[in-house]
């Protein structure tokens, strides 16, 4: 069983969906059991930082997440929570990936929308993906580039486009909206 | 580098998408899932499905509909038409629509736009302008086109970003239909205005057009309705052509 981290409003519905396309169940659960029960651990995206973590600090979910050692894959928001420290709302991540998060530039047109690239691409969560595959973003927020950094991609700057650190996993595009390739990207996790 | 998306817009009444697509190998044209689909596997980047009956006896219907999409499709879309309350919006997003599009009820209760926003986000409010170049200005037009209102589009824009909005959808009255190219002129002021991005919308005939909208705006994307149900342009065919012009596209 598949569990979908619930944490806050937003559409978790697509994870949902995209997983029971390639044949998975899941739960949309916060119950600590239950998520430490699960075969693998997803914490969606969409919904704004401080609040999401306030949320698993609430139901003591950021112990529960720390303490995995299934593959977990953290989308958009989720990626981003599992950073050290977001400077949106100023909130301290679950420190997982050692990146932090900043606010793209004022000058910027935000949200990054839309198709953009997933390049430099390494490890298991990227096999049979092209270097060239588009993935769908959507964030004004974005973790920089560290030595877990497993895709990057350009916008206005270079970041982090997925993080991985032992089994931990995280993408800042959407798997679920990202036509073929994201379909791909859940494959590899779930083939973990 | 960021893609310029190109959005097919399908037209819902009692859950059935209206005016006439002539693809070949969908048996029953007017099943939105269906045509949603076909558009997927072009590779369209996004979907905009608007129900143009939005009675209140139609929420239901248009909920299953968003369900039922959702399930089947695996690219971003958003749902507009008749979408008044914090409520409806929540009904859409947890049925799995990506973004709401918010157009009469944005002008009556701007506020609805930081409800939206603080609630789910900014990146599922897109806020439709429809404007129309009248008596020397843009003015911005309410229920569907018919009603005009005090509003000018840049200055309606630059608030509507300011509370909230993640996109604007801008659609030019002038130009919808005519197939004589996007409004240059509107659609670049408000890109500049804004610093959201601008889908624009209307006049779309021809694969030129979108070149011409995507070379010289700087507008995000492009969206059309009956030129791609009609096939008149097919989606790959304009992607190829738009890469071939050095406009960057997701070409899948």
């Amino acid at each position: 069983m598949i569990a979908i981290v619930k944490y806050n409003a937003g559409n978790i519905r697509s994870v949902q969906n995209a997983l029971a396309g390639l044949g998975f169940e899941s739960r949309v659960t916060d119950n600590r059991q239950e998520i430490l029960r699960a075969d693998k651990v997803i914490l969606p995206g969409v919904g704004e930082a401080s609040s999401a973590m306030q949320y698993l600090q609430e139901k003591g979910l950021d112990k529960t997440l720390l303490a995995l050692d299934q593959p977990m894959l953290g989308i958009c928001l989720g990626l981003q929570l599992m950073c050290r420290q977001s400077a949106e709302g100023n909130t301290p991540g679950l420190g997982i990936f050692n990146a932090n998060v900043k606010k793209f530039p004022p000058a910027a047109r935000v949200p990054h929308t839309g198709w953009n690239n997933a390049g430099q691409l390494r490890g298991p969560l990227f096999a049979g993906i092209a270097p060239t595959a588009d993935m769908y973003y959507v964030h004004s927020y974005y973790a920089e580039i560290t030595g877990q950094t497993v895709a990057v991609c350009d916008y206005i700057t270079p970041f982090s486009a997925a993080l991985q650190h032992n089994n931990f996993f995280a993408t800042q595009f959407h798997p679920e909206k990202s036509a073929a390739a994201g379909r791909q990207v859940l494959k590899n996790f779930l083939s973990l | 580098m960021l893609k310029k998306r190109i959005i097919p817009c399908l037209d819902i009444k009692d859950g059935r998408t209206v005016k006439g697509v002539n693809f070949l190998g969908i048996r029953d044209a007017g099943d939105p899932v269906a045509l949603a689909k076909r558009y997927v596997a072009e590779g369209a980047d996004e979907l905009v499905f608007l129900d143009i009956t939005a009675t209140v006896e139609n929420r239901q219907t248009l909920v299953d509909l968003v369900s039922n999409i959702a399930r089947e499709i695996t690219i971003p879309f958003t749902v507009g038409g008749g979408i008044n309350t914090l409520n409806d919006v929540g009904r859409l997003i947890t049925a799995g629509a990506d973004k709401v599009s918010l157009n009469s009820a944005a002008l009556r209760h701007p506020e609805l736009i930081s409800e939206i926003a603080g609630t789910f986000g900014s990146q599922c409010v897109v806020v439709a302008i429809d404007t129309k170049f009248t008596d020397g200005a843009w003015r911005v037009f309410s229920h569907g086109g018919r009603t005009p209102t005090a509003l000018q589009a840049v200055a309606w824009a630059k608030e509507a970003a300011a509370l909230g909005a993640g996109e604007i959808l801008l659609t030019s009255m002038n130009h919808d239909g005519t197939k004589n190219g996007f409004a240059l002129d509107i659609t670049t002021a408000v890109c500049r205005a804004v610093n959201i991005p601008v889908i624009a919308s209307g006049g779309a005939g021809t694969r030129q057009h979108f070149r011409e909208l995507f070379a010289t705006t700087p507008a995000s994307a492009g969206l059309a309705a009956s030129i791609f149900h009609f096939g008149e342009i097919a989606i790959p065919g304009l992607k190829k052509y738009l890469f071939n012009q050095n406009i960057p596209v997701r070409c899948s």
